[in-house]
């Protein structure tokens, strides 16, 4: 149980990390900074603020919705074993 | 077909496909009237959450915000779809364990009191209702500019559709109802937004489209935009007008406020389990996302679109929509220079923030005259309402009458499928938390069920008689609505489930804390001295748009720090939230 909740501790703080990185990060302490580059049209601060970040947070619930059922499972399987 | 009779068929249509369903799925117990029996499937789940979470603001004003805003816009865009990745990850698989039917029910038993319930529910309800205002002043504008109805009369009909079917159906009968009016306000908004970008960048795809180049030439959409929005003597498109703290402290407290909004947080209270949760709350976030990242396109090609049918233009020749919108007061053209041509630049056009018209009178154009005095200041000659941007821009377009029809259903749909949600969320906090749980816990389930219905009625009442009365201050409070759920609700809830050793009194102590702080800032500027309302006189240059944050951290720090100096929780409390934390 206790290390469950630490591996799950643990998938938060990276997920979460990513998360403030792609919106507060690029979207914005970055953002003028990575204005400098462009891909297409976009100037990539600002592309981040108002598409790129949104999506990030859309791929960000999959994957921790992935690493928890794979993390669920295990601990099923050890818990039945004993 | 005219407009008007296309908008009567689609949004007829539209109302009656909700009533049917409601029909078909009414609520019978306590438990499908609050949270739909717990048996939804997480993927329609998600598209109720998205059609719940999406009101009238997101979809008839937000894009007109961001048109005017540019980069600055970014603040709703990651604000309102960041905080389902706290929800997901922090809040809603855990609440959905502790398997009950409310916010307050969980604050109520973590903080063993029914002080903390009771506190939670008046932030619940206060959030709520500044909410609902907004939802039935969105029906209004629908109703008034394209059924020509009284903006009241549009207000009644739209409280009689959803007293239908949440008196009836319950969260049960708004669940899918909701799938249906996210089906109708998504393909309302994407179908104009395709035309568009298709007239405009010859791209299909809106997302891609307004980092194309433009149809006649090479020059990127954005990069025109950034040219003539310079020209016309404002800050360019893609550049930000606000500092970065005030930006980022406002991005975080709509996301945090998002993650503690009571209405948001039901929806995953009616889905199986708590891995259930965790999926319906990704879902939720792709259906909205496909509006949120179509929005700023929209926004883009509207600024544009605005600029070359006005700029210059001979008001006697100026589009038919520019005098239609003039018609009902949400547009305004004041000729500073008397030369007969609409002017559009930087700056106000006239003193006093909303028009005032002269009854009878029309100017030499034929225009409606204004009793404010101009602002000669600048050359600007145009008032334009940003909330018109989203139903005007297929006009704008010269799009079928059939596309500013579905837009119409679209915003209806989106407003209905808000109010009910909020609705059934202030019945549940009143009859189960305030009746059954704190005032009078020998009712039985049926008479409870009916307290339930009786709330959501006298609470559509309310919500009705505040949209009439069209209170200027509403629209103001609503943004607010989140910095009050980021630092009253939220914090309780999250340390609730990760802070075992959080007691009774750090709860208590750090709700009001939040609640005080935030509010009297807000009331301060915006009622008492709203003079001072700016970045010279703001607690570290931090609006009270972005105030929700600091009340936040002030809140965690002291529930953390009473609750350090006060007796632990008791024993039986600390299982229960070892039990939400375990995967059986």
């Amino acid at each position: 149980m206790d290390n469950y909740w630490k591996a799950n501790l643990k998938i938060l703080f990276w997920l979460l990390l990513v998360w403030f990185l792609v919106s507060f990060g690029f979207g914005i302490i970055l953002s003028d900074y990575l204005d400098k580059f462009q891909i297409g049209g976009f100037k990539l601060g600002f592309w981040f603020s108002q598409q790129g970040s949104i999506y990030s947070f859309v791929v960000i619930i999959f994957v921790y919705v992935y690493l928890m059922e794979k993390l669920d499972k295990k601990y099923k399987e050890s818990e039945e074993e004993e | 077909m005219t407009v008007q009779e296309w908008t009567f068929l689609l949004v007829g249509l539209s109302f009656a496909l909700y009533i049917w369903i409601a029909y078909k799925s009414r609520a019978s117990s306590t438990s499908e009237f609050y949270v739909a029996g717990k048996g939804v499937n997480p993927v329609v789940n998600g598209m109720a959450t998205a059609a719940d979470w999406m009101s009238a603001a997101s979809f008839l004003s937000m894009a007109g915000l961001i048109a005017f805003m540019g980069k600055d816009g970014s603040i709703y865009l990651m604000g309102w779809t960041g905080g389902y990745v706290l929800l997901a990850l922090l809040l809603a698989p855990y609440l959905r364990k502790f398997g009950k039917y409310t916010v307050p029910e969980f604050i109520g038993e973590r903080y063993y009191s029914d002080a903390a319930r009771v506190v939670a529910v008046l932030c619940l309800v206060f959030i709520s209702f500044t909410y609902i205002a907004g939802q039935m002043r969105g029906v209004g504008i629908v109703f008034s500019r394209f059924l020509e109805v009284d903006i009241n009369m549009g207000i009644f009909i739209g409280m009689a559709i959803v007293f239908v079917y949440a008196v009836w159906g319950g969260m049960k009968g708004i669940t899918y109802t909701q799938v249906a009016q996210y089906t109708v306000l998504i393909f309302a908004y994407l179908v104009p937004a395709v035309y568009i970008s298709i007239i405009v960048t010859n791209n299909p795809i809106p997302q891609l489209g307004f980092g194309d180049t433009l149809v006649n030439g090479s020059e990127y959409l954005l990069e025109k935009l950034d040219r003539v929005t310079t020209d016309l003597g404002f800050v360019a498109y893609t550049q930000n007008t606000k500092s970065m703290i005030d930006i980022f402290c406002i991005t975080a407290a709509l996301m945090f406020g998002t993650a503690g909004l009571p209405h948001v947080i039901v929806r995953f209270f009616t889905v199986p389990s708590f891995k259930d949760a965790r999926k319906s709350a990704g879902y939720a976030l792709i259906f909205i996302a496909l509006l949120y990242t179509t929005a700023p396109a929209v926004s883009a090609f509207a600024r544009m679109n605005l600029i070359d049918s006005i700029q210059d233009q001979d008001y006697a020749k100026s589009p038919q929509w520019f005098k239609n919108w003039e018609e009902i007061g949400l547009i305004a053209w004041k000729d500073k220079n008397q030369d007969g041509k609409i002017r559009y630049s930087a700056g106000n056009a006239f003193e006093g923030i909303k028009p005032k018209y002269l009854d009878k009178e029309r100017g030499l154009q034929g225009e409606r005259l204004l009793v404010n005095p101009p602002n000669n200041d600048n050359d600007n000659e145009v008032y334009i309402d940003r909330d018109i941007i989203v139903l005007a821009n297929p006009e704008i377009a010269k799009l079928p009458f059939w596309v500013i029809a579905l837009v119409a259903a679209g915003g209806v749909a989106a407003a209905l499928s808000t109010a009910a949600g909020l609705l059934i969320t202030l019945s549940a906090a009143v009859s189960h938390d305030l009746l059954k749980k704190t005032f009078m816990p020998q009712i039985s389930e049926r008479k409870e069920l009916l307290y339930s219905r009786l709330a959501t009625a006298v609470a559509i009442g309310l919500a009705g008689v505040i949209g009439v009365m069209n209170l200027a201050f509403v629209a103001q409070v609503v943004a607010f609505a989140f910095g009050l759920a980021a630092s009253t609700l939220f914090p309780v809830l999250l340390l609730g489930i990760f802070y075992k050793r959080l007691n009774k009194e750090g709860a208590i102590a750090g709700m009001l804390i939040g609640l005080i702080f935030t509010l009297s800032y807000i009331i301060y500027f915006k009622f008492i001295n709203p003079e001072l309302n700016s970045s010279d006189y703001w607690l570290l240059g931090i609006s009270p748009e972005g105030i929700g944050f600091l009340g936040m951290l002030l809140n965690l720090f002291m529930a953390i720090t009473v609750s350090s100096f006060t007796k632990p929780p008791p024993k039986d409390v600390m299982e229960m939230v070892d039990s939400i934390r375990s995967p059986q």
